[in-house]
């Protein structure tokens, strides 16, 4: 398959991007700045994504696809008001997850956005669960921008007026150089944040607007890093199609009443983990050391018995340490148990630790 | 002090009598990005040319550092464990890696010098 290029693409080059393969797409890894100080600058000030590879998916429908989303998406989308935007995911036959998603209502319908790896597999799934009653589009003609830091809001309210006045999961129509775009407050940093959906004619635009008022440039990888301290999920790595969202820690992510009543895909196979039998748990691990613990490290007990492994691991640039997800047997999966992980052939000692690694600032 | 030469592994390697010191390039600490972590060989410890020799990390990925020449490990930089980043910062100066004691002068011959060294990480950036 070729390689696919957002409408960015020339832009971030003239930036200075190095650029990566990603599920599909040149994207931009780094700037010249590096890691570290993109990563920094974001939590202080505010920092431009291009998250153009994403899958922008909308369903037309109104009750009726509620209910019938509902059957695969496990929250209460009869009852989600008009633009407010909820994380979930789609769940398969065994309990596991398809791909993990933020579903928004808006007024013809939903809105949902779509890991870039998963779409066309997500878009397959939706289709054949809907039965074609719907109408539903995967957009190819819209790219994804994502503002974030704690001066997104004051930066963005200059460039299009009332997005201030959004509150978190939410989101709302706007208007930026003559055409209608959607813009939510939400993001995948652990900071205040916008996501803008737009034209791919008018995306570079509106990525000069930005940086015209300071705005940094932020590539893949310090959208990682930034993720990760902020204990979010990596679909592919710390949750996939084996991997159940009670067990995932992401139990919250699910209704209430859907947990109690179920009718979504998989529920019998998680049933008996929400009434507490669970066998492994995500959870936060915090290498005592300077030891970087990546996806793959097995992790051991105090009396050297395999516990799990690590999902995800890197250095925290704001947190200035070793940072690492993954999954524990339960019993083990205690914030301050002491743990070891296996680096290199070296067991290096770890304390399972809380989620978010950084303490979050968002806009309620 | 002898002229720097170079291995087709990044590192940089200069000679002062039978000890050598050993680096990793400007170019590969700008193609691994902020380094974040530094493991160095044990001091004592034998190494065989092109063996691994340490590791370095950037938040991205781990690489493993290699030696130029076979010898014994005489001394290890342990304030670029200490601060991984500076190896970013004088990679060719204060952050060498490590101190070798040299077995055989003549793999100092299978080296390159500088301008076949730019040459080389120009045709193989990584």
């Amino acid at each position: 398959m070729e390689t696919q290029k957002t409408a960015l693409y020339e832009y971030h080059r003239s930036l200075g991007a190095k650029f990566v393969p990603f599920a599909g797409y040149e994207m931009p890894v780094q700037y010249s700045s590096g890691i570290v100080n993109e990563h920094k600058l974001t939590r202080s000030s505010a920092g431009m994504f291009d998250v153009s590879h994403m899958g922008q998916l909308s369903i037309e429908g109104n009750e009726e696809l509620a209910i019938e989303l509902e059957k695969i998406i496990p929250i209460d989308l009869s009852q989600i008001k008009l633009n407010q935007s909820k994380y979930s995911f789609l769940t398969n036959e065994d309990g596991g997850i398809h791909d993990d998603l933020i579903v928004t209502k808006v007024e013809k319908g939903f809105n949902i956005i779509l890991n870039a790896a998963c779409k066309n597999n997500d878009f397959k799934i939706i289709n054949d669960a809907l039965k074609n009653k719907f109408k539903i589009t995967l957009h190819k003609n819209l790219s994804l921008i994502a503002l974030q830091g704690p001066k997104s809001s004051q930066i963005l309210e200059k460039i299009i007026s009332g997005v201030s006045s959004l509150k978190f999961m939410n989101g709302n129509k706007f208007y930026f150089n003559g055409e209608d775009i959607y813009i939510t407050r939400s993001g995948y940093t652990g900071e205040d944040g916008f996501e803008i959906s737009i034209s791919n004619e008018l995306a570079e635009d509106l990525a000069k607007k930005l940086i015209s008022q300071n705005v940094k440039p932020i590539g893949l990888g310090a959208r990682d890093t930034l993720r990760l301290e902020a204990g979010l999920c990596l679909y592919g790595h710390d949750i996939n199609k084996s991997t159940n969202p009670i067990e995932a820690n992401l139990k919250w992510a699910i209704s209430k009443r859907r947990r109690e009543e179920g009718g979504f895909v998989g529920y019998e196979k998680i049933k008996s983990d929400l009434n507490g039998s669970l066998s492994r748990l995500r959870v936060g691990i915090k290498p005592e050391g300077k030891i970087i613990a990546r996806e793959g490290v097995k992790v051991f007990s105090d009396d050297d018995n395999e516990i799990g492994s690590i999902t995800s691991g890197t250095f925290g640039p704001s947190v200035n340490r070793p940072i690492a997800m993954g999954y524990v047997k339960l019993n083990f999966s205690k914030p301050g148990t002491k743990v070891f992980l296996e680096v290199r052939g070296k067991k290096h000692e770890a304390k399972i630790s809380e989620l978010p690694f950084y303490k979050k600032s968002y806009v309620r | 002090m002898s002229e720097k030469k170079y291995s087709k592994q990044h590192e940089w390697i200069t000679i002062e009598g039978d000890v050598a010191t050993v680096g990793i390039t400007a170019h590969a600490a700008e193609m691994l990005g902020d380094v974040v972590f530094v493991e160095l060989p044990e001091k004592g410890k034998n190494v065989e040319k092109e063996g691994q020799a340490g590791v370095v990390e950037s938040t991205k990925a781990a690489s493993d550092v290699y030696t130029p020449i076979t010898g014994e490990i005489t001394d290890i930089n342990q304030s670029i464990v200490d601060d991984p980043g500076a190896v970013n910062k004088d990679p060719e100066g204060a952050a060498w890696f490590f101190k070798i004691k040299i077995k055989n002068k003549s793999e100092l011959d299978q080296l390159m010098n500088k301008a076949d060294y730019d040459k080389f990480a120009k045709e193989n950036p990584n």
